[in-house]
């Protein structure tokens, strides 16, 4: 779009003009996210062409019940990132809920006592962190890395490093790892919750407005009267209890509390699925669309990778240069300058 | 004019630990008119205009609105009492577009939801009214517009909210000259329909363009408040180096009104 500096310009009858129907169609599902339609596509015809058995059904039942896990955490990501900060605790926090919840549970033989307390200890290591970076004024990165470290040795303190109960016998556990609903499992069926009620609340509500006006330019936002500190916190505290429900099912799934295993890399995971999906890491930019569509992505090519029968070890290699690619297709998107040139 | 000011302020005193910015500050503000608030750099104008809205509490004096003492705490006092700022530094975001930061804080809801209809409506009846003919689409995003039209913007934000009085902390400082011209056409529309606007600039072409009043700052304290028309260029600029010109303005250099 052109735009014009003429301080008169009485050639155009109506100066405030609705882009075109198509062009507003475009923009809602967005060039980037077109883009990486188009590459999940070309990465499933890929690994299908080598292996048809990736088209079973089981297989994509597998890749979606696989996904949901990493698949919240990266909603929550999104939003936190969105905001302009970062949580790298959100897998040290589901590992600490995955072990109180199994531990509750034993010793409680109660499902739903142990999945409450399992949400109480997310949404409280969410206020930690808000409390950290708001109070404390400590940088984001640096709190959450903080905790990231701490709440694994506490999940692993209290475990003594090992995996804690057996929820392998109870119904509600049991439902929530193989239970489904419709046909579709209940691992996806929470992923596809959290995400639509993040997406809504994004879109559609001033909390949402308010999270991208942070993001993009915090003084603005703090002199329209944003209550910047009351969203700071409210965006861990989602994080971290989003990271609760995910450690639950990470119980339910391996049927035992898990300090570390499942757990670890979740931090890693959903940044790079919320820097692929297109969100900025300077905040202000991104929405969950991109998000999910970019985890399935990360889905495929994990699944791909192990039905290729490639060396496990090379997956971490791919994630972690999956990461800068997506960081590096970002800045050049946005035309970023290079460092520290002056703007 | 009239005979009551629409904001008056009375023996302002503001410090910043050891440093008082401002000392026993007056100033008015009549609507209909442009009043310019010029002052070197250090002077206290942008300190001043925080106090007015409400970012900094001041440490002593009155604060009037229309005649009646009021207290502003926060921005949203201010707001409450018809008191918007069009900031130096753009409080604009990038990331969002036209309408999205005209309501910045004050979205229109229905229900739960926002109403994206009304404030589209809105924003764009407020920029007709404001006879802004350069935006392309009331959606487009804000990182796209020029210099000029991002001031358009934050200066129509602030008339959106039906205010009374419309500060502008140096809105012409990073424009060219057209854009300029267009930023200070604005500014004397706001005043003639009706709106008090104080205008803080470094440029006494454009103060002299515009102004119906001049209130010139001499480090924190207010040397004069004079109407443009009694006033000459050169005693404006000796107000604002020397805090005196001839009888006007301060009369013993650092110290308190004769």
């Amino acid at each position: 779009m052109t735009t014009t500096e003429s301080p008169a310009a009485p050639s155009r009858p109506d100066p405030v003009l609705r882009p075109h129907p198509l062009r507003r169609t475009l923009d809602v599902i967005g060039v980037q996210n077109l883009s990486l339609i188009i590459a999940l596509i070309a990465l499933c015809a890929v690994i299908g062409s080598q292996n048809t058995n990736f088209f079973l059904v089981s297989n994509i039942k597998t890749i979606g019940t696989t996904v949901s896990i990493v698949g919240i955490i990266a909603v929550v990501q999104t939003v936190v990132m969105l905001l302009g900060g970062l949580d790298i605790s959100v897998g040290s926090a589901a590992g600490l809920t995955s072990v109180a919840s199994a531990m509750v549970f034993t010793s409680a033989s109660s499902a739903a006592l142990g999945i409450l307390v399992g949400l109480l200890v997310g949404i409280g290591v969410g206020l930690l962190n808000g409390m950290v970076i708001v109070y404390g004024r400590v940088n984001a990165v640096i709190a959450t890395l903080a905790t990231y470290a701490a709440l694994r040795g506490l999940a692993n303190l209290i475990s003594n490093g090992r995996a804690q109960g057996y929820t392998g016998t109870d119904s509600t556990f049991i439902f929530l790892a193989q239970g489904s609903v419709l046909g579709i499992p209940i691992l996806i069926w929470v992923l596809i919750v959290v995400a639509l009620l993040v997406h809504l609340m994004l879109r559609y509500t001033d909390i949402g407005r308010n999270i991208y006006a942070t993001g993009g330019n915090p003084t603005a936002a703090r002199l329209a009267g944003i209550n910047l500190n009351r969203y700071v916190i409210g965006c861990y505290i989602l994080a971290g209890f989003v990271a609760a429900i995910a450690g639950i099912l990470l119980t339910a799934r391996t049927g035992s509390g898990q300090p570390t295993s499942g757990s670890q890399g979740l931090e890693l995971q959903s940044i790079t699925a919320a820097a692929l999906g297109g969100v900025a890491l300077q905040g202000g930019k991104g929405g969950i669309t991109g998000t999910v569509i970019a985890v399935l992505m990360l889905g495929v090519l994990q699944n791909g990778l192990t039905i290729l029968n490639v060396n496990s070890f090379w997956q971490d290699i791919a994630q972690g240069a999956l990461l800068v690619v997506a960081v590096v297709i970002q800045q050049r998107r946005g035309k970023l300058r290079a460092y520290g040139l002056p703007r | 004019m009239t005979a009551t000011p629409i904001l008056e302020l009375r023996g302002i005193d503001k410090s910043f630990g050891p440093v008082q910015v401002l000392h026993d500050v007056a100033f008015s503000v009549y609507p209909g008119e442009v009043t310019a608030l010029v002052g070197d750099n250090g002077a206290g104008k942008s300190t001043l205009v925080k106090c007015i809205g409400g970012i900094h509490p001041i440490d002593a004096g009155e604060y009037f609105i229309e005649g009646e003492p009021v207290h502003v705490h926060s921005p949203r006092d201010a707001a409450g009492y018809g008191v918007e700022i069009v900031y130096q530094d753009l409080a604009l975001c990038d990331n969002l577009d036209i309408v999205q930061n005209m309501f910045l804080g004050r979205e229109r809801k229905s229900g739960l939801v926002l109403d994206e209809a009304t404030m589209e409506e809105m924003a764009a009846k407020t920029l007709d009214g404001l006879s802004v003919r350069t935006v392309q689409s009331i959606r487009q995003l804000v990182s796209s517009l020029s210099g000029g039209q991002r001031q358009t913007v934050a200066i129509a934000k602030a008339v959106l909210w039906n205010s009374k009085i419309v500060i502008l902390d140096e809105p012409t400082a990073a424009l060219g000259v057209a854009q300029t011209a267009q930023v200070l056409e604005l500014v004397r529309r706001l005043a003639d329909n009706g709106l008090a606007v104080v205008l803080i600039s470094h440029n006494m072409n454009d103060v002299f363009a515009v102004s119906d009043r001049i209130a010139a700052l001499y480090l924190g304290r207010m040397a004069a408040q004079l109407k443009t028309s009694d006033i000459t260029h050169a005693q404006i600029v000796e107000l604002i180096t020397s805090g005196r010109s001839g009888d006007l303005g301060l009369q013993n250099g650092n110290g308190a009104k004769a």
